[in-house]
């Protein structure tokens, strides 16, 4: 029997609520809204539940489920596009990954929607939110059941879209405008790296499916750097765009001027995950280009620590988490450098519960202190928000990586991997494990700020979230509790048809361990000296600050980064563009066009007005011409003329 | 016998006739200044077009052509009444006919 299994509904259910929104939203009254918004998520979700069901269910309910067979294509049944030899269909595929890309963006997508319900429900834009909400939702599911590149750009320009739409979400506002601006610009660069990777996998490989590129590099073992290299990088720089990588991580931390959820669902827990999704998608080219995997691990490294240090010294809760997502995704690009590309998975997985949590419970406390978002003026938040510390608290311990959290497994099987792959690998590894430590310092950081010691705006009368609020931070809290407990093995041997299988040569259960006591070692580190900069003495972080103000203006100024694209980018391209505009454009273009017209239509006026003399004698005998030349044309037989004109021309030149 | 005289006469005599009646008509048109040779030239181009439709019709055996010159003549008739009072009135009015002078419309 073959089973049935809609996947077509997966990313069509988010954009029937995007329509039904998007278009009578403002009229509607607000629980149809809230119904549509959260029905069309959940019925997403259920549809990814029964495949789920079906690949992991067969032997727990024997026969009352048919089993589905990984992987499992759906094809659209029209030709999408077929010009001569370029033949690309719609096809959706569903295999381990994109099934664990979906259980996380439709699952962890719908209780941002829910609590969403809860933070958004005095926003005037109501219904238009959770229209944008829904179609990022569509788009994210066509970008991760993509069976070729073309329809995963698809999904990959539509979530920018939505990211565009919802980080802009208050419009008014001219820095979230800008913001908005920024990302979807910024966007482009990487997106332009994926364009020129299509191209070249057309040019060389004839197509653009997923499976047909793995077979054909298969096949010839002479595919092995060269072209290979060239788009694997132009892909990587497609990824660093979307996951905020070096050089293009500068959209990320602009992007928290859109809504809280959003920030959890498309700038922690998804959207931003997809250039990893994208990079384990196509991990066999990689695999058969050692430079562009190099390329992409020491990005993952350097983006890490580098983001982690400027997160150091953030004071607005949103730009910590901004920051700190950065770096985590930087730790999944380690992983898919060094080829784990399964912890890589895992680590976006365990991510995803535990960033999206740290958002939410920001959100939470941003709520609660009606739009405060200064560290600086929260503390002693934990009387007032018991709940909030307590899923906050789970957060900060996940993505710490103590045990038995889930950041801990994930973190951990990456750092493994990068540490078995020789000497530089080693040096991966250290960058890592540094990175583990300014992980947890911040965190703590944050953690102390927030919600301990002291209140320092006692004016503020922070309340409690509503229960759609605290209902997914509670399962986001349990899931960043048990998350990881699936453990890398397991996980790892479930992708391993798609993504291969992990290589753990030199690698021992000892090593594992000790690996791991480092680990969790310096996330104590870090724990300690927030603790002793921000509990014991609180004047005591100002002093270090003082005692080094060089390197902390450069962290405050987030190493100027921002500024010296503007220098060197942004601000010669304004000139030139502004350059082009006033002279080329406006004076040569436009004026000289207006000048020739206006220069043709005088010239043609002078000549033509003779003409129009108001005699209507001159008139009626121009009408006679008229009629006597059609008849001139229609009655003498030129061509019999022209032939004997020629003869005679002929004539003449044989005398 | 009617006959006989059209064997005689060939449709070509008949056509040009009526192409030099109508160029009369044009050039009559184009070239005199008085209103009313001006009307009597619109006339005759009328009545040399006529003389081919009357031509053809014989030619083809069909009434057609006659049917038109009716229409024509009908149409000509009112238009003399109508022309020959609005060429008094204008007359009346500008005790003038030629056909320069009557320049109102003109910008």
């Amino acid at each position: 029997m073959s089973p049935h299994l809609p996947l077509w509904l997966i990313p069509l259910l988010p954009f029937a609520g995007f329509l039904i929104n998007g278009i009578l939203g403002r009229r509607l009254p607000k629980w149809i809204v809230t119904t549509v918004a959260l029905a069309t998520p959940l019925a997403a979700f259920g549809v990814v539940l029964e495949a789920a069901a079906g690949v992991f269910g067969a032997g727990a309910f024997q026969g009352s489920l048919p089993r589905i067979s990984l992987p499992w294509v759906e094809t659209c049944p029209f030709a999408w596009i077929s010009a001569g030899s370029l033949h690309v269909d719609f096809s959706f595929v569903l295999d381990q990954l994109s099934l664990v890309m979906l259980l996380v963006v439709t699952g962890v997508g719908f209780l941002i929607h829910v609590y969403s319900v809860g933070y958004m429900s005095d926003d005037e834009g109501y219904a238009r939110y959770f229209s944008y909400l829904n179609l990022f939702l569509f788009f994210m599911s066509v970008l991760v059941l993509a069976a070729n590149a073309l329809v995963m750009f698809i999904g990959w320009e539509g979530v920018g879209l939505a990211s565009y739409l919802l980080i802009g979400f208050y419009f008014e506002k001219k820095s979230a405008a800008d913001a908005g601006k920024k990302a979807f610009i910024v966007n482009r660069i990487g997106d332009f790296g994926f364009l020129i990777a299509m191209f070249l996998l057309l040019a060389n490989f004839g197509t653009l499916t997923f499976t047909e590129i793995a077979t054909k590099l298969g096949q010839d073992p002479g595919w092995q750097g060269g072209v290979v290299t060239v788009i694997a990088l132009c892909l990587m720089l497609g990824a660093a765009g979307k996951s905020a990588q070096l050089p293009l991580y500068i959209w990320l931390p602009d992007a928290m001027e859109g809504p809280t959820p959003v920030s959890a669902l498309i700038h922690a827990a998804t959207m931003v995950t997809a250039g990893v999704y994208m990079v384990a998608r196509n991990h066999v080219l990689f695999n058969h280009a050692p430079f562009a995997l190099g390329v992409v691990a020491v990005v993952g490294a350097l983006t890490a620590i580098f983001a982690a240090t400027i997160a150091l010294v953030q004071n607005d809760i949103k730009r910590v988490l901004a920051y700190s997502t950065i770096s985590q995704l930087g730790y999944m690009f380690l992983g898919c450098g060094v080829a784990a590309y399964s912890a890589a998975i895992f680590h976006l997985v365990t991510h995803a519960f535990f960033k999206a949590l740290l958002f939410l419970a920001a959100g939470a406390v941003i709520h609660g202190l009606g739009g405060e978002q200064d560290l600086r003026k929260m503390g002693g938040l934990w009387k007032k928000l018991p709940f909030t510390f307590a899923v906050t608290t789970v957060g900060v311990l996940a993505i710490a990586g103590f045990f038995p959290f889930a950041g801990f497994f994930s973190k951990d099987a990456i750092l493994y991997a990068a540490f078995l792959q020789g000497p530089n690998g080693r040096v991966l590894w250290f960058v890592g494990v540094v990175t583990a430590l300014l992980t947890s310092f911040y965190m703590f950081r944050l953690w102390y700020l927030a919600f301990l010691g002291k209140p320092r705006s006692p004016e503020a009368h922070p309340h409690e979230s509503p229960w759609s609020m605290r209902g997914p931070l509670l399962i986001l809290a349990l899931l960043s509790v048990g998350g990881g407990w699936i453990g890398i093995e397991c996980f790892g041997g479930f992708l391993a048809p798609v993504v291969g299988a992990r290589g753990a040569e030199g690698g021992s259960a000892q090593l594992e361990l000790i690996l791991s006591q480092v680990a969790v070692g310096v996330a104590l580190a870090g724990w300690l000296v927030a603790h002793l900069l921000y509990r014991e003495k609180s004047t005591l972080a100002a002093n270090v600050a003082a005692a080094l103000p060089g390197s902390y203006k450069l962290l405050v100024g987030k190493y100027f980064v921002d500024e010296f694209y503007g220098a060197t980018v942004v601000k010669p391209l304004l000139g030139l563009s502004k350059f082009f505009l006033e002279w080329v454009v406006e004076i040569a273009i436009l004026g000289g066009a207006a000048w020739l017209l206006g220069g043709v239509a005088k010239l043609a006026g002078a000549a033509l007005q003779r003409w129009q003399s108001g005699n209507l004698r001159s008139y009626a005998a121009w009408v006679a011409a008229g009629a006597a030349a059609v008849l001139l044309f229609l009655l003498v037989p030129w061509a019999t003329v022209l032939a004997s004109l020629t003869a005679i021309h002929l004539g003449v030149a044989g005398h | 016998m009617s006959s006989l005289l059209w064997e005689e006469v060939p449709l070509s005599w008949f056509l040009l006739l009526s192409a030099v009646l109508f160029s009369l008509g044009v050039v009559g048109f184009l070239i005199k200044r008085n209103l009313i040779t001006v009307f009597m030239s619109i006339e005759l181009m009328l009545n040399g077009v006529n003389l081919s439709f009357v031509t053809f019709a014989h030619q083809w055996h069909t009434v057609k052509g006659q049917i038109f010159v009716f229409f024509v003549m009908v149409v000509a008739a009112a238009e003399a009444a109508v022309g020959l009072a609005i060429i008094i009135s204008v007359f009346r009015a500008r005790a003038t006919l030629a056909v320069d002078r009557i320049d109102l419309m003109k910008l």
